[in-house]
């Protein structure tokens, strides 16, 4: 498998949050605004591309038993990086994400590319592997983001090109869920097409 | 009164799966039927509550005093995990029919971050032991109902004549909007 086909599965093909259904919860959780949903988008890709390197080095160290609490501590060490990191430099965006920063240690995507992926695959393929995964993930609560935020705010990235508010429902929980619904079915047509 | 407004508050002004966005991965994966949607409530339930009060502990007498809540994320979530493996082995020797009902549904657990997320607001929100605890409750039932609800609708939504890219978990997504559409109604008793 090319490099290139192996970046570019996670775009849409096997796109983390359209096709897998692989944590949801942030991508529903932090989407009020296109900005909200990059950041947690590149701090996922920073935290899969990292755990999946360092699992990849030391698949054959690990006991087959304690591999998964094993993951867990590496993708958690990385995650409370993220934490600090993003504490002392932007403290509004660590303030507007809030609750879904550690949480990211629950996140099934990546876990789940350090399972089925990273510990079975050498260093540059998990390394390309996360990478395509996480700019799919990105791109995905980036798209979700700027639908709510052009719906309910009449903004995107923060500029505003309405007067007045916008349709207040898809800033709020249940506009989440309908709009992720219908990019679901975007992503599928999609699929159709270039399958 | 402070206790009953923690689980009111929990259950329906900002339930946990429908307005809070914690555990929507088993919101929208085991949710096809009311039977295993019963049997993930009970597992989560459980879990929650003996997480909550581990890690409250933890917390405040190891993690608090020592300085080193930097290392919250990585403690807890070790908790939860080691947790989730004895309550297997525990079950699995005293009670075989409930291993048999919850067995599939607990190493899910691990990573279901509402119990991760429980765990880190009820330190965040500064609450005593006592409270941790109802408001674990109150979670756990909010999980419960919503789960419960929306794979009653699911169960029904088979049935339905939906087009066919919007069959499975789209039309689910919808439906879940709106649910949590109705629930925001409950705001109104805060």
């Amino acid at each position: 498998m090319s490099q290139w086909k192996n970046f570019s599965k996670g775009l849409l093909k096997e796109n983390a949050v359209f096709v897998m259904f692989l944590g949801l919860c942030p991508t529903l959780g932090v989407t009020t605004s296109a900005v909200n949903g990059l950041g947690m988008g590149l701090a996922t890709t920073f935290v899969l591309v990292m755990s999946n390197i360092v699992v990849s080095l030391i698949k054959s160290q690990i006991p087959d038993k304690v591999r998964i609490p094993a993951f867990i501590v590496i993708i958690a060490t990385f995650v409370t990086v993220v934490e600090m990191v993003m504490k002392a430099y932007l403290p509004s965006l660590f303030d507007a994400l809030g609750l879904f920063i550690p949480l990211i240690v629950v996140n099934c995507l990546v876990l789940g590319r350090a399972e089925a992926f990273a510990s079975k695959n050498n260093l540059v393929t998990s390394l390309v592997d996360g990478l395509g995964m996480g700019v799919g993930f990105a791109l995905a609560l980036t798209a979700l983001g700027a639908v709510r935020e052009i719906l309910g705010s009449g903004a995107i990235f923060g500029l505003s090109f309405l007067k007045g508010d916008g349709m207040l429902l898809f800033i709020l929980p249940p506009g989440a869920f309908i709009a992720l619904g219908y990019l679901i079915v975007l992503a599928n047509k999609l699929k159709e097409k270039t399958a | 009164m402070e206790y009953i407004l923690i689980i009111i508050a929990a259950v329906f002004v900002s339930n946990i799966v429908l307005n809070q966005f914690l555990g929507i991965c088993p919101f929208i994966g085991v949710s096809s039927k009311v039977e295993t949607a019963v049997g993930m409530t009970g597992a989560v339930t459980f879990v929650m509550v003996i997480a909550t009060i581990v890690t409250y502990l933890i917390f405040k007498f190891i993690l608090l005093p020592l300085e080193l809540t930097y290392l919250r994320t990585i403690t807890f979530i070790l908790v939860i995990a080691s947790l989730v493996q004895m309550v297997e082995i525990m079950l699995k020797k005293i009670s075989p029919p409930l291993y048999q009902a919850l067995g599939i549904f607990l190493p899910l657990i691990t990573t279901n971050c509402a119990v991760l997320g429980v765990a880190v607001l009820a330190v965040q929100k500064d609450f005593n032991l006592l409270e941790s605890v109802v408001f674990a409750i109150g979670n756990a039932i909010g999980f419960g109902l919503a789960l419960i609800t929306f794979s009653g609708i699911r169960e029904q939504l088979d049935m339905a004549n939906v087009p066919k890219q919007m069959k499975g978990v789209p039309i689910a997504f919808i439906v879940a909007g709106l649910l949590a559409l109705a629930f925001m109604g409950f705001a109104g008793i805060a």
